[in-house]
């Protein structure tokens, strides 16, 4: 039960974007279609959903104070908490790279689907940004982690999709000039948290 | 190598080339620290230095790094940066710290850094990279102040947590605006900050 209550609430009242704005660089750029959006969102969910598990070990066994008491009694005092932040970019940049390859060796018609998103993953902030919040807020178990990595990805998905919509809708609307683009694409984004505003309080 | 030119490297990105406003990098982390202007103006600084020191450090050693592994190189050299500038505000600025909460650690990933590690200090020296990353990290602070300033005054009636707006003003029936300190306002301020340099400057329009 507290799986699903974390799983819906990562989707729609804790979403990346309109909650905390991450990932927008890369949410305003690749939002002008449908269909790269659609590639860009699948993308950060896999992504999400494999970084986010292995640096929840990283930080359960190696990064937390005391974390490092598997080791022998000696160790138990140290606190390598300092070190995370490099460690889950390390682990991304890597996990990133190596998805390109399998990715790019198995299955080449999703591969030239993704092909140009894959790298840029490595430096989307919603990524980097999962991962530190899974530090902050002290999953209890990898389960927990894992639907929360599955949530929030499929919560970015939903906010690039839906606006790439709007826009695809938008270029035969009729904009004041100095709003044309960029300007109306934020006073959109802003409607659309508002309206994603209501899920708060969801309880399940 | 052409000549740079320094003042320009400095001054451009402020207003002409604004990082955000113009170039749409590190929209990212900024808007989610822009509720209270103390921690917009720490945010700010810490973007500042970071973009300033880890393009002069990439600039340091843009021969010797090999191309195919630009990207993570770039990553760990940021990443040190952010590192500092984060166990500084722990030890100094704790409570700050704890409201800025994950977005310090998410300057690594803001565009603007990697942008401008990518865009300039890669092809350029130490000092002009030192400068362009400073004037950007100023042209960043500036509208994060800009955008604080309005949602710290229109949302608490305050500034730097001191109260602005009199108590006559709630006497005869003001209310704070409640909807500006939740994130989408920052949004909307930010298409209004856009909408008014490119009424002033009209060569920014899009087609």
């Amino acid at each position: 039960m507290e799986y699903l209550s974390l799983f819906v609430k990562s989707i729609f009242v804790d979403n990346m974007i309109f909650a905390y704005f991450l990932g927008m660089c890369s949410y305003l750029a690749v939002s002008k279609n449908v269909k790269t959006a659609t590639g860009l969102g699948a993308a950060v969910i896999f992504v999400l959903l494999v970084t986010l598990p292995i640096n929840y070990l990283l930080n359960e066994y190696l990064l937390k104070p005391g974390a490092l008491a598997w080791m022998g009694p000696e160790y138990a005092e140290l606190d390598l908490s300092f070190l995370s932040f490099i460690v889950f970019i390390a682990v991304i940049a890597a996990i990133v790279q190596i998805v390109e390859m399998v990715v790019e060796k198995f299955a080449p018609s999703l591969y030239s689907q993704l092909g140009i998103f894959l790298p840029l993953i490595a430096v989307n902030c919603a990524i980097l940004g999962g991962s530190l919040f899974m530090q902050e807020r002290e999953f209890v178990n990898l389960g927990m982690a894992t639907v929360y990595a599955l949530g929030s990805g499929i919560g970015w998905f939903l906010a690039i999709v839906a606006l790439a919509a709007i826009r695809e809708k938008l270029t035969y609307s009729n904009v004041p000039g100095p709003l044309k683009g960029l300007g109306i694409t934020f006073f959109t984004v802003g409607l659309m948290g508002i309206a994603f505003m209501t899920f708060m309080g969801i309880q399940l | 190598m052409k000549d740079v030119n320094l003042k320009e490297t400095l001054l451009n990105p402020i207003l002409k080339g604004n990082p955000i406003s113009v170039l749409v990098l590190g929209i990212c982390s900024s808007l989610a620290v822009t509720v209270q202007l103390k921690g917009a103006c720490i945010m700010a600084l810490s973007v500042t230095i970071v973009t300033a020191l880890s393009s002069m450090v990439v600039s340091m050693m843009r021969k010797s790094i090999p191309n195919r592994i630009r990207i993570i190189v770039q990553l760990v050299v940021v990443a040190l940066m952010v590192i500092l500038v984060d166990q500084v505000l722990k030890a100094y600025a704790y409570s700050v710290s704890k409201t800025l909460s994950v977005y310090v650690g998410l300057i690594i990933t803001n565009c603007i850094v990697m942008g401008r590690i990518e865009a300039f200090a890669l092809g350029n020296k130490p000092i002009p990279s030192f400068l362009d990353g400073l004037g950007n990290g100023i042209g960043y602070g500036l509208i994060l102040i800009v955008v604080a300033f309005f949602r710290e005054l229109l949302g608490s009636g305050s500034l730097f947590g001191f109260q602005i707006i009199p108590d006559s003003f709630y006497a005869a029936g003001y209310l704070n605006n409640g909807l500006v300190i939740l994130p989408p306002m920052a949004l909307i301020l930010l298409g209004c900050i856009i909408w008014i340099q490119r009424s002033i400057q009209k060569d920014l329009q899009e087609k």
